[in-house]
């Protein structure tokens, strides 16, 4: 007897760990008959597994909380069991803005403060010479990558709205657009950075990890109602996506990992470019300087799969210095409980951990240590935010 | 506002034909103001320049996530934007994702108005699935045709039988291999090939 169910995603190198489970048979091995429906946009994906044609879905995690506090769209509760991958987005600039920071860098390139306060200094000129303002793409309103492109700039004193164009672009579109002109930079996950590199049109400047350590990227979403009613499947599906992404982080699998996630109708880009991003071995420059880091795209290693509610908490705090909501008690405490380390730990056999000592550090290389108990004066420490209107 | 009269339209999808079945229903409908956007570079900046009380779009374009986008506080927006999606509108929501298709209305114009409009894109967006659909089946049933045909030919030259009998032959073999006629013509082609 098996269970079916349909699992939307977006063909990213972080949906891997449900990709994998899929098409190397831990799902099969669970019980369940899972059918995977590639999606074209968030939003479709956010849709469809609010009206239930999902069962589960590869989603942001910012929009998990989104959905769950009701900001831009229906309230529906959503229940995130499990986190697919930890970092993985990177932000490449056109050859031209990618001079231009560099011309105004004082310091290590790969540090985010260094090429921030560059940047001020690019727009601050441009400004001066009455130049267009740059424009910065990212994937979606509540997406990890339109914080993390925020909370970078503005660390080097970049009002993120006022300062520059701040749009959203869908991923496929991301390499014409920069190719074209259209934009001077985005922030996006694998594999279009390797493609813009590869294409010769865009310099990777900082993978995420620069920004912060340790973030919440994509987690494997079901609706909280729907996790009530099922838990014994559910438990299933985070036990075939665990041992998805223990089989992905073994270094010797990877060739064949890369494959599956090359497949047409799974990821459908070169095996290669996928490679890349799993071993954290990027080529970062058209000239074929090469970048490695530990810490590019995390599935499943340093415990990512665990999700954790302090990383609900911090992108929470985000959409509030953002505008997109008021600090209130209340929704934070909804916002923590979309991530759920309980469902995790029964559904594995864990014992359940009391406390946060499972929190990893977020590690932001700019402000205060974040709090979760004193998000306020989180916010205060900054000094550019935008309030609710 | 004179949006109450006759609201102002915009249509984004890739689809000539479909944007075209859409807009003739909306005009039939009564309602005049329809553009349609084709092409998705600056999307945003041609529907800020059109300054549309709604939005319809297709589900397959990957483009509904810039329309999110409006409902960003920045610079960048002009007036506020809700997807018509309610609560109590459950089978509204079923009906649209079904057929494909997903509306946002701007501020200001009134939600009761568009339930009509979400229906009639429902009905045009499933007429054109289904045109494709025959039309999709009219193209294999030509290929499927075609096919009979050349082994038809095979067979008569092969056998030394009529048209009448080479067709014959096919049905009744189809029938008692519980195959389709198209299947066993497509055998009888790849085993001449085989055996070229």
């Amino acid at each position: 007897m098996t269970t079916p169910l349909h699992i939307g995603f977006i063909p990213l190198v972080d949906a891997a760990a449900l990709i994998v489970a899929v098409d190397r048979g831990f799902a099969a091995a669970e019980g369940l008959d899972v059918t995977l429906i590639r999606e074209v946009s968030w939003s479709n994906v956010r849709d469809k597994l609010n009206i239930g044609l999902f069962d589960a879905a590869h989603l942001l995690a910012p929009v998990a909380i989104a959905s769950s506090l009701g900001l831009g769209h229906v309230k529906v509760p959503i229940a995130a069991p499990f986190n697919l991958g930890i970092n993985g987005n990177a932000i490449t600039v056109s050859a031209a803005l990618h001079a231009a920071i560099m011309g105004e860098a004082d310091g290590d390139p790969f540090d985010p403060m260094v090429t921030a306060r560059a940047l001020a200094h690019v727009v601050a000129a441009r400004r001066k010479s009455g130049a267009e303002p740059l424009t910065f793409a990212m994937t979606f309103p509540f997406s990890t990558h339109n914080y993390q492109l925020r909370f970078w700039m503005a660390a080097g004193g970049v009002d993120p709205d006022e300062d520059v164009r701040l749009v959203v672009l869908p991923p496929p579109y991301m390499v014409d657009s920069l190719a074209g002109g259209h934009v001077d930079a985005f922030c996006v996950g694998a594999p279009w950075n390797s493609i813009a590199v590869d294409r010769g049109v865009g310099h990777i400047l900082h993978f995420v990890s620069d920004i912060l350590v340790h973030a919440a990227e994509k987690v494997l979403a079901v609706r909280q109602a729907w996790s009530e009613k099922n838990r014994e499947v559910l438990a299933s599906l985070i036990r075939a996506a665990f041992r998805a992404a223990e089989f992905i982080e073994q270094p010797d699998n990877r060739a064949e990992v890369a494959r599956l996630l090359a497949q047409p109708d799974r990821i459908g880009v070169d095996a290669e470019v996928i490679q890349r991003t799993l071993d954290g071995r990027l080529k970062i420059s058209p000239d074929g300087a090469i970048r490695t880091s530990h810490r590019y795209l995390l599935v499943g290693r340093e415990g990512a799969g665990r999700p954790d509610p302090v990383q609900a908490a911090w992108l929470y705090a985000q959409m509030a210095r953002w505008g997109q909501t008021q600090v209130s008690p209340e929704a934070l405490k909804t916002a923590m409980a979309v991530f759920r380390p309980d469902l995790f730990d029964a559904a594995l056999g864990l014992a359940a951990a009391a406390d946060r000592s499972g929190s990893r550090s977020i590690g932001a290389f700019a402000g205060p240590a974040f709090d979760p108990d004193d998000i306020t004066g989180y916010l205060r420490s900054f000094d550019v935010i935008r309030r609710a209107p | 506002m004179s949006a109450e009269q006759s609201p102002k339209i915009v249509i984004v999808d890739e689809s000539p034909i479909r944007a075209a079945i859409l807009e003739e229903g909306l005009r039939e409908a009564g309602f005049t103001g329809v553009h349609h956007i084709s092409e998705m570079q600056s999307l945003l900046a041609r529907i800020y320049a059109l300054d549309p009380d709604i939005i319809l779009i297709d589900l397959e374009n990957p483009s509904r996530d810039v329309l999110e986008q409006m409902f960003q506080v920045s610079r960048a927006v002009r007036r506020p934007i809700a997807m018509f999606v309610d609560h109590s509108d459950a089978a509204s929501i079923q009906a649209s994702v079904d057929a494909g298709v997903s509306a946002y209305i701007v501020d200001g114009f009134k939600k009761e108005r568009i339930k009509a409009i979400l229906d009639l894109c429902v009905s045009r967006f499933n007429a054109f699935a289904k045109l494709q659909d025959e039309l999709d089946r009219t193209k294999s049933a030509l290929e499927e045709r075609k096919v009979i045909d050349r082994a038809k030919g095979i067979l008569m030259k092969l056998k030394g039988l009529t048209e009448e009998e080479a067709y014959v032959l096919m049905r009744s073999t189809a029938m008692r291999e519980k195959k389709k006629i198209g299947e066993i013509a497509q055998s009888i082609l790849t085993a001449s090939e085989l055996l070229k």
